[in-house]
């Protein structure tokens, strides 16, 4: 354990174990931990299985509420709540994504989307809840309109990946959707005034200061202004758009390299997550997670970011996932090849 | 007429004589004994290769010397070097020995595998392949594929 900054250390608060398999992704539910509903968020594994937990308000443990299962046929990779914190949306290497609702406490599989060719391995939801993306081996993002009646219909397919695609977020304003590959870009796609007609309108990649090697994820800050991207090439990079132009007519803004974090994770990093107090958590395959927060020092051209908090052997084999909860609390969860999920308490120092 | 084999006549070489691993004399019979080149070589050495009767040790695929390991810091890289440059059976042989690692190692092992530099048309390609994670797991859920994985294992646990 190594502390440049001497004010925060995480502090591990519950070892969650159940899956029977490499835990690869987790999502909180994002309309938990307000106004006194509990928190609340899923885990995806290889055995095939989505499982939901619970904090218990008064004891503050955490308790399996359910498993969903015998829908998936191979693993789960990916796991999305809509931003209302009804749907459930999960992405199985079975070329299946399953839309779960809870009816009265008991998870029920509601839709399932098919198209990919095969292993699907992100969903992500719009801000709005009105639009679902997913990606896949197949080198394609199909952008999803969610219609009434639990229908859901495929408004597009986006091809221009050249390789497996790894993972879809998007923007958390704007309909924007980000794609990042193993062939080692990042891909910004938007769509026309209907959000019928979607088209890549810009590709992150080494030209531009891009990733080397395959990017895993990204996230965005709370403002939208700012991404990070982290890889196999042991890196994570900032990238950064004008502000200014976010809300405006003026139409697309693009993103530009600030800043590329390095020589911290000695193996793939697999997950990045930017809080919305602005501490980024990284997890990697060097089994560690780290945080880092950018520099306040004014006068400075370019944004700088350091390392605040290193987290050694967080997890007894690879770290997949890092999420922030959402609330107050600011608890941050981890899952790994290990099969556990671990609750972290970011603490200060005494 | 045309074989249908990537490589139909591979040179096979005489295995190397099993040598039993030396233990220190003072040694201490409940201490844990760290893991050697040898031991990880020993767990490789008899995988079938996937087209020929022939063990990955028979036609040079692997050697002894292949295998990097630091005990301390969990770690083994093994360097593989395929029979002929165009080998499409290279992933197949990283896979056997990634799942063969996997299985025998203790899980806190990182495993890197790769293909000996210049040995093969698309080096870059196949090394990246074998060291994603989410490629290999996929594969692994593939039956056919883990059917042909398992058979080349089959001689490699007697």
């Amino acid at each position: 354990m190594e502390l440049l900054d001497g004010r925060f250390e995480l502090k591990e608060t519950a070892k969650l174990e159940g899956h029977t398999d490499r835990v690869w992704s987790l999502a909180w539910n994002p309309a938990t931990g307000v106004g006194g509903i509990p928190l609340v968020f899923a885990s995806c594994s290889g055995d095939k299985t989505v499982r939901i937990w619970e904090e218990s308000p008064s004891s503050g443990s955490w308790n399996c509420k359910a498993v969903l299962e015998e829908t998936h046929t191979r693993t789960v990779r990916s796991c999305a709540w809509s931003p209302n914190g009804k749907l459930l949306a999960t992405a199985s290497f079975d070329a299946t994504t399953a839309i779960w609702e809870n009816i009265g406490g008991d998870y029920e599989c509601v839709s399932t989307l098919e198209g990919h060719e095969n292993e699907i391995k992100s969903v992500a939801w719009n801000a709005s809840g009105s639009l679902l993306a997913t990606c896949s081996r197949d080198r394609t993002v199909w952008i999803w309109e969610v219609l009434p009646g639990n229908e859901y219909e495929c408004v597009s397919v986006l091809q221009g990946h050249t390789q497996d695609v790894k993972m879809v977020q998007w923007h958390p304003t704007m309909d924007l959707l980000f794609s990042c590959s193993y062939d080692n870009t990042v891909k910004v796609w938007a769509g026309d005034d209907d959000n019928d007609d979607w088209h890549c309108v810009q590709t992150l990649d080494e030209s531009n200061n891009g990733h080397s090697s395959t990017v895993w994820a990204l996230s965005f800050n709370a403002t939208g202004d700012k991404m990070v991207t982290c890889s196999d090439d042991l890196t994570l990079k900032i990238w950064e758009t004008d502000e200014t132009n976010l809300h405006s007519e003026a139409g697309y803004s693009p993103w530009r390299h600030t800043c590329t974090l390095s020589g911290y994770h000695d193996r793939t990093i697999f997950s990045v997550h930017w809080s919305r107090n602005g501490i980024i958590a990284s997890g990697a395959a060097d089994d560690a997670i780290r945080l880092f927060v950018e520099n306040q020092e004014k006068g400075i051209d370019r944004s700088s970011f350091q390392l605040i908090f290193k987290k050694e052997k967080a997890h007894n084999m690879d770290v997949n996932s890092v999420q922030w909860s959402p609330g107050e609390k600011g608890l941050l969860a981890s899952a790994s090849d290990d099969g556990t999920i671990r609750i972290w308490e970011l603490v200060p120092i005494s | 007429m045309v074989s249908g084999l990537i490589n139909a006549n591979p040179v096979v070489y005489q295995k190397k004589e099993r040598r039993a691993r030396n233990a220190p004399c003072d040694s201490d019979e409940y201490a844990v004994e760290p893991i050697d080149q040898l031991e990880i070589f020993d767990h490789i050495r008899d995988i079938k290769d996937p087209e020929h009767p022939y063990s990955l040790e028979e036609l040079k695929v692997i050697t002894e010397d292949a295998v990097e390991v630091d005990d301390g810091l969990s770690y083994v890289r093994v360097t593989f070097t395929p029979t002929v440059e165009h080998c499409s059976m290279a992933t197949i042989i990283g896979l056997c020995l990634r799942v063969k690692l996997m299985r025998s190692l203790p899980s806190r092992y990182k495993v890197d595998i790769r293909v000996a530099p210049g040995s093969h048309a698309t080096e870059a390609a196949v090394n990246k392949q074998l060291n994603d994670k989410e490629r290999v797991a996929a594969a692994l859920e593939n039956p056919n594929l883990l059917d042909m994985v398992d058979e080349c294992l089959a001689p490699s646990y007697s």
